[in-house]
């Protein structure tokens, strides 16, 4: 009985460690919105940070906390992608000039 | 689908790695030196293309295969840019509401100079495309400005190219670092790789011309300005410089920017200067 118990402790308490929670979705897609407001700044959005922020908003305005911050976290990853690209082409557009 | 997208990222950051291992140096101190620039970009193409005439550029993608060009030649017969052409005319000899034209606005009433466009305003201090020029026009005027990127702009336009076809394109750069400026950050624009596709204007339109996206086939980017406005069949309808710069950058995958924004307006500069000499073709017909 009293391993039964733990067991199910153990599991619930693991079981809110992992659910995603609101406050979660929240902060992985305020990243990403900022992220990809550096892409902005930088002259160079991506088409799919929009779409994949507009599933991780439909997602969690429809409280499917797990989804929603898969697909932040996929456009924080693009917008990131997307700056890394910018910045880098400083110096490598040069390569492709006709001389 | 979420596995195909992290796919095409790594794709990319490892493409991009990569070239950043390869890059030599950057030469901090180039000098900006669009004389040579415009002669350079002008033996890539003809080099890459010996059978093509010089004036055989301005018409984009019809000038890449006989087939093509044979279509060209029997749409010029019926161009399907005429109303347009027709509708400009009109609306550019009405007279706004202050009785003014657009003719006041501009040198030789605006007949014959689109060859001219774009040009760099030293009171402005910036490069101001035919489209922008038309749209101050109205303002300074009294008249709300038009949409960049289609009707009536595309016709005012087209009317305007129409009067200058076969005039080479003659784009001046002062002796003004701000427009030298403007000139360098145009040619940055053109060969900056952006989107997910991790595409620039030069990989489609330098390093691809003549083969195909979709169903199209990809212009070369010496004389590319020269035929617009175009009617595209695609569109089923006419499309001005901004629409297509719109257009070409949703292809990569890369959230477009405002038309008339600065890159815009001087990537417009940098490929035209570098087509001077080339006749104006437009407006055009496209597929
Ligand atoms: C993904 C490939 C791609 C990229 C990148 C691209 N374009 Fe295009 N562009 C096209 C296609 C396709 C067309 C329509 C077929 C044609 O005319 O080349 C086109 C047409 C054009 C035309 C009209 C040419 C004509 O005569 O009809 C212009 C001007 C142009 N592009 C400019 C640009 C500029 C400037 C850039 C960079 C900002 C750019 N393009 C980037 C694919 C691309």
């Amino acid at each position: 009985m009293k391993i039964k118990l733990a067991l199910i402790a153990a599991v619930l308490t693991a079981g809110s460690a992992f659910a995603a929670s609101e406050a979660d979705y929240k902060a992985a897609y305020a990243a990403a919105e900022a992220a990809n407001a550096e892409a902005g700044k930088l002259r160079n959005q991506w088409i799919p940070t929009a779409t994949a922020l507009a599933a991780a908003k439909k997602a969690g305005d429809a409280g499917d906390f797990d989804k929603a911050i898969a697909e932040a976290k996929e456009a924080e990853a693009l917008a990131k992608a997307s700056i890394y690209q910018s910045i880098s082409e400083k110096k490598l557009w040069k390569d492709l000039e006709i001389r | 689908m979420m596995k195909q997208r992290s796919l095409i990222r790594f794709g990319f950051s490892a493409l991009a790695l990569a070239a950043l291992a390869l890059a030599s140096p950057a030469g901090a101190a180039d000098k900006i030196d669009p004389v040579a620039d415009a002669k350079a970009f002008k033996k890539f193409f003809y080099d890459k293309f010996p059978k093509l005439k010089p004036e055989d550029f301005v018409n984009g993608p019809y000038s890449m295969d006989e087939g093509l060009h044979k279509q060209w030649v029997e749409k010029e017969q019926f161009p399907p840019y005429e109303f347009a052409v027709e509708e400009g005319k009109e609306m550019f000899a009405k007279p706004f509401k202050n009785g003014k034209t657009y003719a006041d606005c501009f040198p030789n009433q605006g007949i014959g100079i689109r060859q001219n466009y774009p040009l760099f305003d030293d009171k402005q201090g910036k490069v101001i495309t035919l489209e922008l020029a038309l749209n101050q026009c109205r303002e300074a005027n009294g008249e709300a400005p038009y949409s960049y990127v289609r009707g009536e702009m595309a016709s005012l336009t087209a009317y305007m190219a129409f009067t200058s076809r076969g005039k080479p394109m003659d784009i001046k750069i002062p002796d003004d670092p701000r427009a030298l400026a403007a000139y360098e950050q145009g040619k940055e624009y053109f060969y900056t790789r952006r989107g997910q596709l991790n595409f620039s204007c030069a990989t489609c339109h330098v390093q691809s011309p003549g083969e195909r996206v979709r169903t199209e086939v990809l212009a070369p980017a010496l004389g590319i300005m020269n035929a617009m406005p175009i009617y595209r069949s695609e569109w089923n309808s006419m499309g001005t410089t901004s629409r297509r710069l719109v257009t070409c950058n949703s292809q990569t995958r890369g959230v477009p920017l405002t038309p008339q924004d600065d890159e815009y307006r001087n990537v417009e500069y940098y490929l035209s200067y570098v087509a001077n000499g080339l006749p104006i073709s437009g407006p055009g017909a496209r597929p």
